[in-house]
């Protein structure tokens, strides 16, 4: 197989809150051979908060990832599924309409920049899904986690809305019934945890504007995976990791109830599974406490 | 002739029964059925209800997608029985489907709601145009087709209620709107010919109701039978309130406009700049988890702050395209 190679958008937290997950990321592409160019020269993608109060520019500062990714005549792999959300919107607004693809590039023309739309945009978890495959995974699986109940907790702006999510993958997602985490956790020899709340919100972004709110969606889900009889979580979003991981104190008075797991970026269980060491894997940067391993 | 062929296939139906007259609490009762592919959710609560148990309770009128009266929950989605066929369910659910009212806590009878909630909110909204129309006009009111077009999504609303009770929200802040509500306001807010138009605004944007507290979760946008794309209304309602200079300094509308700031700035998200601009003082209470998250690495300082590579670009481009206004 030829060496796969992806134009890697960070996103912001994976420099700032989650520093285990850019080390991750880092550490099992150089375990799988995949080539990460990354994309020193990305703005934030908005978070869906830069949308709602100025939509037109948020369009444009995608255009511009999107453009650079473009640059290296490769696909563009996010680590975020918020960045996903909003990248792949971009992409799909512009695609599907000449004239905002117009209003936008004048935009970019003054910066020496074009979004052409011949760069696709994906979540790195279908990337290693779809162009990798989980079949060589297990081959290369050295440490099962055969010993592990693993609840896989989704996030939202992966797999809502699924119209969307799905021109981006190969391996169609039902947002019902989602099972790319789950096909994971079993290519890593773990087995998974069913319950109600894995494709549900965790409530991250309105932690500031409805914190209650908030607490109590990530409280749910923590119980949820607790209830499934779950060892831990995974997640192949950062904001969900901070949701689940930093803030279980807020989320147990919420509901009433002690809840806490310890949560892996889906980059680290991989990276457990592959025999990537825990200082490569960045566990000592949880809050709650990765105790397992 | 179309070749699109029918198939039959034999499906265990898991349906929630509760009588608030008489049971104290609900059941589920089983029913199993050969479904045709072509079938609807809707001819299969009416074969329970004609063929098994007359007592069975549904809302059912138009079967034409066009009432609403039909919204059920099928394994947890909600759906619009007269427009989800069998082939449809069981290819996303296999052949175990459970068929539960909207929302379990508002059952009345079987699949029947107390819907209140939803039309209180609805009403509170003024879901009607209002404009001083002259007796005697002397010409139409126009109204172009693209300004038509901004309205058209959200006007094909039904009033399911498929949204409201698959929004996480809704279940836990008795307060907020709602998807529905939210998107039938923005349906009058982008009418040309509604004189209220400042005034329903800042009623919307009053905190009790929570435009601000949409999680963003797009579940509304996946049930919705009519594409009315709900979640993309509230998000143009936060635009609305930015562009009509109604959006008033808030924490909501600061951490919004604290995106901008931050880009411009570092090209990135500056977290701990944005969580300070938001709250103000009320940063306060975030400082425990904060004082963690910095002892295991997780919180960067100011004078460390990565910025994007090509920053000016960024910086020319938030110069040359911004459009809104704070």
């Amino acid at each position: 197989m030829e060496k796969l190679r992806y134009a890697l958008f960070t996103g912001c937290t994976a420099k700032q809150s989650t520093p285990e997950q850019m080390m991750s990321t880092m550490a099992v592409a150089d375990k799988l051979g995949i080539e990460l160019v990354e994309l020193t020269e990305a703005s934030c993608c908005g978070a869906s908060h830069l949308q709602d109060y100025d939509d037109f520019l948020s369009l444009v500062l995608n255009a511009r990832n999107i453009a650079y990714a473009e640059k290296h005549s490769l696909t563009m792999v996010t680590i975020c599924n918020t960045c996903q959300l909003n990248t792949a919107m971009t992409k799909h607004r512009l695609d599907n309409n000449a004239e905002l693809k117009a209003k936008v590039n004048e935009k970019l023309k003054e910066v020496g920049l074009e979004y052409k739309g011949t760069s696709n945009v994906t979540h790195f978890l279908y990337a290693i899904i779809d162009d990798f495959g989980l079949d060589k995974i297990k081959e290369m699986v050295v440490t099962p986690l055969s010993q592990f109940n693993i609840a896989p907790f989704y996030g939202c702006h992966n797999i809502r809305p699924s119209e969307l999510q799905n021109e981006s993958h190969k391996t169609p997602e039902n947002p019902y019934n989602p099972t790319s985490l789950d096909d994971l956790i079993i290519a890593c020899g773990g087995a998974t945890v069913d319950y109600k709340e894995k494709n549900k919100c965790c409530g991250f972004h309105v932690e500031l504007q409805a914190p209650h709110t908030a607490a109590v969606l990530t409280g749910t889900a923590i119980a949820g995976a607790m209830d499934g009889n779950a060892d831990w979580m995974v997640t192949p979003c950062p904001l969900c990791h901070l949701k689940l991981d930093t803030q279980t104190g807020h989320a147990s008075e919420a509901i009433g109830r002690e809840v806490a797991l310890p949560v892996l970026h889906m980059q680290q269980m991989l990276g457990l599974a592959l025999g990537c060491s825990q200082e490569q894997l960045g566990l000592k940067h949880h809050l709650t406490k990765v105790d397992f391993v | 002739m179309s070749t699109h062929k029918i198939t039959t296939q034999k499906v265990n139906f898991k349906v929630f029964r509760f009588n608030a007259d008489e049971d104290y609490l609900p059941y589920y009762e089983d029913y199993n059925m050969e479904v045709t592919s072509e079938e609807v959710v809707l001819d299969v609560l009416n074969r329970i209800k004609w063929d098994h148990d007359g007592s069975f309770s549904y809302r059912r009128s138009c079967r034409h997608g066009i009432c609403g009266a039909c919204a059920i929950k099928v394994n947890g989605r909600s759906t619009l029985a007269c427009k989800e066929r069998m082939h449809d369910m069981t290819e996303l659910f296999g052949a175990e489907l459970t068929l539960e009212p909207l929302s379990i806590k508002r059952a009345v009878k079987d699949m029947i709601i107390d819907k209140g909630d939803f039309w209180e909110k609805h009403d509170a909204i003024h879901p009607y145009l209002i404009s001083d129309v002259d007796e005697h006009p002397e010409h139409e009111h126009l109204v172009t087709p693209h300004e038509a077009e901004e309205l058209l999504e959200a006007d094909l609303c039904i009033q399911c209620g498929a949204c409201h009770y698959a929004c996480p929200v809704v279940e836990i802040n008795d307060d907020f709107f709602g998807p529905a509500a939210f998107a039938k306001a923005y349906r009058f807010e982008a009418d040309v010919r509604d004189d209220a138009h400042t005034e329903r605004l800042q009623e919307l944007h009053e905190e009790k109701q929570g435009l601000w507290d949409c999680v963003k979760c797009y579940e509304c946008a996946e049930v919705c039978p009519k594409d009315v794309n709900p979640i993309d209304k509230i998000t143009k309602l936060h635009q609305m309130l930015f562009k009509e200079g109604v959006a008033t300094s808030n924490v909501a509308t600061r951490h919004a406009v604290g995106f901008l700031h931050s880009i411009k700035k570092h090209g990135v998200l500056d977290e701990g700049g944005l969580v300070l601009y938001s709250e103000g003082p009320g940063i306060v209470k975030h400082v425990p988890v904060a004082l963690k998250m910095f002892t295991k690495g997780k919180i960067v300082m100011p004078w460390n702050m990565p910025k994007s590579d090509n920053l000016d670009e960024i910086q020319k481009l938030v110069k040359s395209s911004s459009t809104a206004k704070f």
